[in-house]
C-alpha cells in the first residue's frame, strides 16, 4: 500500500503543478511554523539561555529528582493497567457480542473528551478520605487514595485509558478471526492462540498505544493537580513542579521550570519519533 | 464412516442456515459440498471443524462424538478461502505451527515440515513470509499446514475461490492428485459446479440449508433430483415448459417427429461452440430457447440468423426425462 | 503509509452488527465462561475508574436541588467563563476544519523535502504535556516575544492555546481517509469534464465530510475541556480569560464541590453529546462503506 500511495503521489506531482499546490504548501508550513515549530524552538533556547550548567544543577535538586521519579512510577503503573485493561477490553469488544457492547465501545472514548479538571473532581468525589463515596471505607482499610500516589495513578490511568484501545481495535478488526480460527483448528489452546497469533499481529499497534499512553501519563497535569495536592517531595509530579517553579521568582526557578519542561517535552517527542520510525509502513501484506 | 452428521440444524437470528442435515462421508473419500453462496454449505463445514456450534444434532468424526469438542481437540485440518496465513511467521513456521503447539521434538518437526514443503512444492520458499508468496503458493502453504497435524479429515472452505482462473485450474488438478497420494478424507466447499464435477468423488448439493441431492458427479449430472440441481450443475434452457440442457437439443432445418418449429433470432460463436437463440413459432414473445452445438454441426446444417428450425430434446439414455418447469432459465 | 494516525481515528469502522446471516456472525461469538469473567473484571475496573466517579459528579451537582444548580450556572462569572470557552472552542474548531483539512491534504498529496518533519510537528501538541504547551506558546507570544507582541493574559492567549492543543485532531482524522481516496475517482471525475473545483466539492469533500466532522467534534470537545495549557498563559482573569475548567477548579479549591459539579455537569453533557455524535457518524460511515 505504501508503494501504491507514493506511486500515485508521483503521478500527481508530475501531472499537476498548480499554483494552488504552492499556496497550500506555503500556508501550511507557515501556520505550523508559527503555531508549533518556532515556539518549541524558543523553549529549547530559553532552557539553555544561561548555558548547560544551571540546567544540570537545577535538574539535580532533590525536589526535581523526586518529582521525576514519582512521575515515572505513576506513569509505569498507569500504562501497565491501561495495557492489560486495553488488550482485554479490545478483544471483548471486537471478538464477542454481549448486551451493552455498543454503549461500552462509545463510553470507552469518554475520558478523551472529559476535562482533566472534571476528572480530578470526579475522583475527589468518590475517593476523598473525608467525603468520598468509597474514600472513607478505603481509608479505614488503610488505603489513602486522594493526596497520595494511588490517586495520582487513578487520575493518570483515567485520562490515558482509551489510547491503547483505540490503537488495537482497528488492527483486530483488520486481521479478522481467520488466523485465530486456523490456529485453533491446528490444535492451539486459547492461550497459545493469543500468545502466538493475536499478540504478534497487534504488536506494533500495541507498542504505539503504549507509547502514546506513556506520553500522556508523563504529561498529565490538571487531573493530577486536584487529586495529588502537589506537596513537594511527597505528591508533586514533574508537571506540577513546572507550574510551581514558573510561578516563583528568580532566574534559578525559571531555569528549573524550563529544564523540567524541556525534559518532559524531550521524552514525549523522542518516544513518538522512535515509535513512528519503528512502526513498519504497513503491517499487513 | 469417517464423518457422520445427524440431524444438524443451525440458525443465525431468524436466518435458517442449516435445517436437519443428515450426511455420511466415507473414509478416504473426496467430497464436494456444492451450492450457491448463503446456502449453508460453509456453515456445515465449519460445524464439522468445530469453528461453529450446531444448534441441534450431532457430529461424529472417526466414530467419536465430536459435537461438543472444541476445534483444537478435533484433529481436523481446515483450509480457509483467504488462506489465513500467519503473517508474522515464515512459511516453514506456518507449517510447523500445529506441531509446535503439540510440543513435538525439534527434529521431528523439521523433518515433517521438510516433507510437506516438498509435497506442496514450496521447499525453496521455506524462509519467506507469506506476504512474499503468490495467492496459489499461500494456499498450498495453508494446505501443508493443515496436513502437518495428520488430520483425520481435511476440510477446505472455497479453497480456490480467491485465486485467478488459471491458478485455480492448476490447483484443482493438483488437489486431485494430492488426494490420490495422501488419501485423507477430504471435504471441500465450492460454488463452482465445474470444480465439483472435476475434482470430487461425491457431490453433496446444498441449497437453502437443505441437502438437495447426494451422488457421484455422473449421477448428479445425468439424473438430477430437482430443477435446482439440474440448473445448478450446468446451463439449462426451457423447451415447451420443460428444463433441458442446451446441448441436449436436436436441431434440424426441416420438420421431424415431435419437433417444435421456430426461427433463429441470434447466432453467437464462442470458439468451437455456436449458441443459437431460437424463438418458437407457437410461443412467440416468450424467452427464446438456447441451443448449443458445434461449429461444424451448425455449418453442416447451414444455420444462421433468421433460419427456420425444428427442435426436440434428446437424452443420453434414449428416453425423455423432461422435468416440469419450476426454475426460470438462468441469466 | 506516512508517520501514523496518532491515536485519532475516531471513525472506528465497525462491521455492521449481524444482519447478513452466517458470514457476519463469524466475526464475533457470544460470551462463554472465561470471556464473561474477563468482561466482568473489565467492567468493574471501568466503573470504579470512570463511570462511578462521573456519576458522582452528576449526583453532587443535583445535591443542592434545582435552584442551587441554576444559581451556580447562572452566576455572571460562570456564564462569562462558559461563553468564552464555548465561543473560543467554536472559533478554533472552524479554523481547524479549514487548516486541518489543508494540512492533511498537503501531507498526503504534496511531496517536498522535510515533509516527514511536519508529521512529527503535527504530533507534538498531542505529546507535549499541556503545562509545557503553555510555556511553549508563552515563549513566542508572551512578554519576551521576539515578535514584539504580548498576548499573555489576554483572550488571544486562550485562542492560541486552544489552537495549539487541538491541532492534530482534524489532520489525523482526515489524513487516513484522504490516503484511501483513490486518485482514480478524481481522474474519472476529471475525464467526465468536471473542473477541479467541481471535483473537489462534489467528489472529494463528500468523502471527507464524516472524517472532518468527527475531527471537528473531537477538537471542540478538547477545546472546551482544556486547562493545562492555560495555566501559565492566560492569567485566568475572571470575566476575561477564565475558562470553564478554571472556574471548576476555583470552586474545588474553595471547597464548593456542588457548584464545581454543576459547571462540570455541563462539560460532561457536551462530552457525551460529542461521543454520541461520533458514534452515529462512524456507524453511518460503516454502513455506506
Amino acid at each position: 500500500m505504501a508503494s501504491a500511495v507514493s506511486a500515485t503521489g508521483a503521478v500527481r506531482t508530475t501531472r499537476q503543478k498548480s499554483p494552488l499546490r504552492w499556496v497550500l504548501r506555503v500556508l501550511v508550513i507557515t501556520y505550523l511554523f508559527f503555531l508549533v515549530i518556532w515556539p518549541v524552538a524558543l523553549v529549547a533556547k530559553a532552557t539553555f539561555s544561561r548555558g548547560l550548567a544551571p540546567v544540570i544543577e537545577s535538574l539535580s535538586q532533590p525536589e526535581v529528582i523526586f518529582a521525576f521519579q514519582l512521575t515515572l512510577v505513576v506513569a509505569f503503573w498507569a500504562v501497565l493497567i491501561n495495557t492489560i485493561f486495553g488488550i482485554g477490553i479490545s478483544l471483548l469488544l471486537v471478538r464477542y457480542t454481549f448486551p451493552g457492547r455498543r454503549a461500552l465501545s462509545a463510553l470507552i472514548d469518554l475520558p478523551l473528551s472529559v476535562s482533566p479538571i472534571v476528572v480530578g473532581l470526579s475522583l475527589l468525589l468518590v475517593y476523598s478520605g473525608q467525603t468520598g463515596w468509597l474514600g472513607s471505607t478505603l481509608e479505614n482499610a488503610g488505603l489513602q487514595v486522594i493526596y497520595a500516589p494511588p490517586g495520582i495513578v487513578l487520575a493518570t490511568a483515567f485520562v490515558s485509558l482509551p489510547l491503547v484501545i483505540r490503537e488495537i481495535i482497528p488492527v483486530l478488526h483488520e486481521i479478522g478471526t481467520e488466523q485465530e480460527q486456523a490456529a485453533r483448528s491446528l490444535g492451539a489452546s486459547p492461550v497459545q492462540t493469543f500468545a502466538r497469533i493475536t499478540l504478534p499481529a497487534i504488536r506494533w499497534a500495541l507498542l504505539y498505544g503504549v507509547v502514546l499512553s506513556l506520553a500522556r501519563s508523563l504529561g498529565e497535569f490538571g487531573a493530577v493537580k486536584i487529586v495529588s495536592g502537589g506537596v513537594a517531595m511527597r505528591t508533586q509530579t514533574a508537571t506540577l513542579l513546572v507550574e510551581e517553579r514558573y510561578g516563583q521568582f528568580g532566574p534559578d526557578n525559571t531555569t528549573s521550570a524550563y529544564a523540567a519542561a524541556f525534559i518532559l517535552a524531550l521524552i514525549a517527542v523522542i518516544a513518538l519519533t522512535i515509535v513512528t520510525s519503528l512502526r513498519p509502513d504497513k503491517e499487513s501484506s | 464412516m469417517s464423518i457422520k452428521i445427524t440431524s444438524v440444524g443451525k440458525t443465525f437470528g431468524d436466518f435458517v442456515a442449516l435445517d436437519d442435515i443428515n450426511l455420511d462421508i466415507a473414509t478416504g473419500e473426496l467430497t464436494a459440498l456444492l451450492g450457491p453462496s448463503g446456502g449453508g454449505k460453509s456453515t456445515l463445514l465449519r460445524i464439522i471443524a468445530g469453528l461453529e456450534v450446531a444448534d441441534s444434532g450431532t457430529v461424529e468424526i472417526e466414530g467419536v462424538d465430536a459435537t461438543r469438542l472444541p476445534a483444537q481437540k478435533r484433529n481436523v485440518g481446515f483450509v480457509f478461502q483467504h488462506y489465513a496465513a500467519f503473517r508474522h511467521l515464515t512459511v516453514a513456521n506456518n507449517v510447523a505451527f500445529g506441531l509446535k503447539v503439540r510440543k513435538r521434538s525439534k527434529k521431528e518437526i523439521a523433518a515433517r515440515v521438510d516433507d510437506l514443503l516438498r509435497l506442496v512444492h514450496l521447499s525453496q520458499f521455506a524462509d519467506r513470509l507469506p506476504s512474499q508468496l503468490s495467492g496459489g503458493q499461500r494456499q498450498r502453504m495453508a494446505l501443508a499446514r493443515a496436513l502437518a497435524i495428520e488430520p483425520s479429515v481435511l476440510l477446505l472452505d472455497e479453497p480456490f475461490g480467491a485465486l485467478d482462473a488459471k491458478v485455480r485450474k492448476e490447483l484443482r488438478d493438483w488437489l486431485r492428485r494430492l488426494h490420490d497420494e495422501v488419501h485423507v478424507t477430504t471435504v471441500f466447499v465450492t460454488h463452482d459446479q465445474e470444480e465439483a464435477l472435476e475434482v470430487a468423488d461425491r457431490i453433496v448439493v446444498i441449497n437453502d440449508g437443505r441437502i438437495e441431492q447426494v451422488g457421484s458427479p455422473d449421477e448428479l449430472y445425468d439424473e438430477p433430483a430437482s430443477d435446482f440441481v439440474m440448473s445448478f450443475l450446468g446451463p439449462v434452457t426451457t423447451l415447451n415448459g420443460a428444463l433441458v440442457r442446451p446441448h441436449d437439443l436436436e436441431i434440424e432445418s426441416s420438420p421431424f417427429l415431435g419437433a417444435s418449429a421456430g426461427r433463429v433470432v441470434r447466432y453467437t460463436r464462442v470458439g468451437y461452440e455456436v449458441r443459437l437463440d431460437v424463438e418458437l413459432t407457437e410461443e412467440a414473445g416468450t424467452a427464446p430457447v438456447l441451443v448449443t452445438l458445434t461449429r461444424a454441426d451448425a455449418s453442416a446444417k447451414q444455420l444462421g440468423e433468421g433460419s427456420r428450425v425444428w427442435l426436440r430434446p434428446i437424452t443420453p439414455t434414449g428416453h425423455d426425462f423432461r422435468v416440469p418447469v419450476g426454475v426460470a432459465r438462468p441469466a | 503509509m506516512t508517520a501514523s494516525s496518532l491515536a485519532m481515528p475516531p471513525v472506528r469502522v465497525e462491521p455492521p452488527t449481524r444482519r447478513m446471516g452466517p458470514r457476519r456472525s463469524r466475526q464475533a461469538t457470544s460470551l462463554s465462561g472465561a470471556s464473561a469473567l474477563g468482561l466482568g473484571v473489565a467492567l468493574l475496573w471501568f466503573s470504579l475508574l470512570v463511570l462511578i466517579p462521573l456519576t458522582a459528579v452528576l449526583v453532587q451537582a443535583s445535591a443542592g436541588g434545582w435552584d442551587a444548580y441554576w444559581a451556580a450556572l447562572s452566576s455572571a462569572q460562570t456564564v462569562a467563563a462558559l461563553k468564552l470557552t464555548v465561543g473560543t472552542s467554536f472559533l478554533v474548531t472552524m479554523i481547524n476544519i479549514l487548516m486541518g483539512t489543508a494540512i492533511a491534504w498537503v501531507l498526503v498529496r504534496d511531496h517536498f523535502p522535510g515533509k516527514r518533519v511536519l508529521e512529527v510537528v503535527i504530533d507534538i501538541p498531542f505529546a507535549l504535556p499541556t503545562i509545557v504547551a503553555g510555556l511553549v506558546l508563552l515563549s513566542l507570544y508572551g512578554p519576551s516575544s521576539p515578535l514584539g507582541v504580548n498576548w499573555a493574559n489576554t483572550r488571544m492567549a486562550v485562542f492560541l492555546a486552544f489552537l495549539f492543543v487541538t491541532l492534530p485532531f482534524v489532520v489525523r482524522t482526515v489524513q487516513p481517509v484522504l490516503l484511501e481516496l483513490e486518485p482514480e475517482v478524481e481522474e474519472a471525475a476529471a475525464s467526465l469534464g468536471a473542473s477541479r473545483f467541481t471535483t473537489f466539492s462534489r467528489i472529494i469533500l463528500p468523502s471527507l465530510a464524516p472524517a472532518i466532522t468527527s475531527g471537528a467534534a473531537l477538537s471542540f470537545a478538547r477545546g472546551i475541556s482544556e486547562y493545562g495549557s492555560l495555566v501559565l498563559l492566560s492569567g485566568n482573569l475572571p470575566y476575561n480569560t477564565e475558562v470553564a475548567s478554571v472556574r471548576i477548579l476555583s470552586y474545588v479549591e474553595g471547597d464548593k464541590l456542588t457548584d464545581a459539579a454543576a459547571v462540570a455537569s455541563i462539560l460532561l453533557v457536551v462530552a457525551l453529546v460529542v461521543i454520541v455524535a461520533l458514534d452515529v457518524i462512524s456507524r453511518r460511515v460503516a454502513r455506506h462503506g
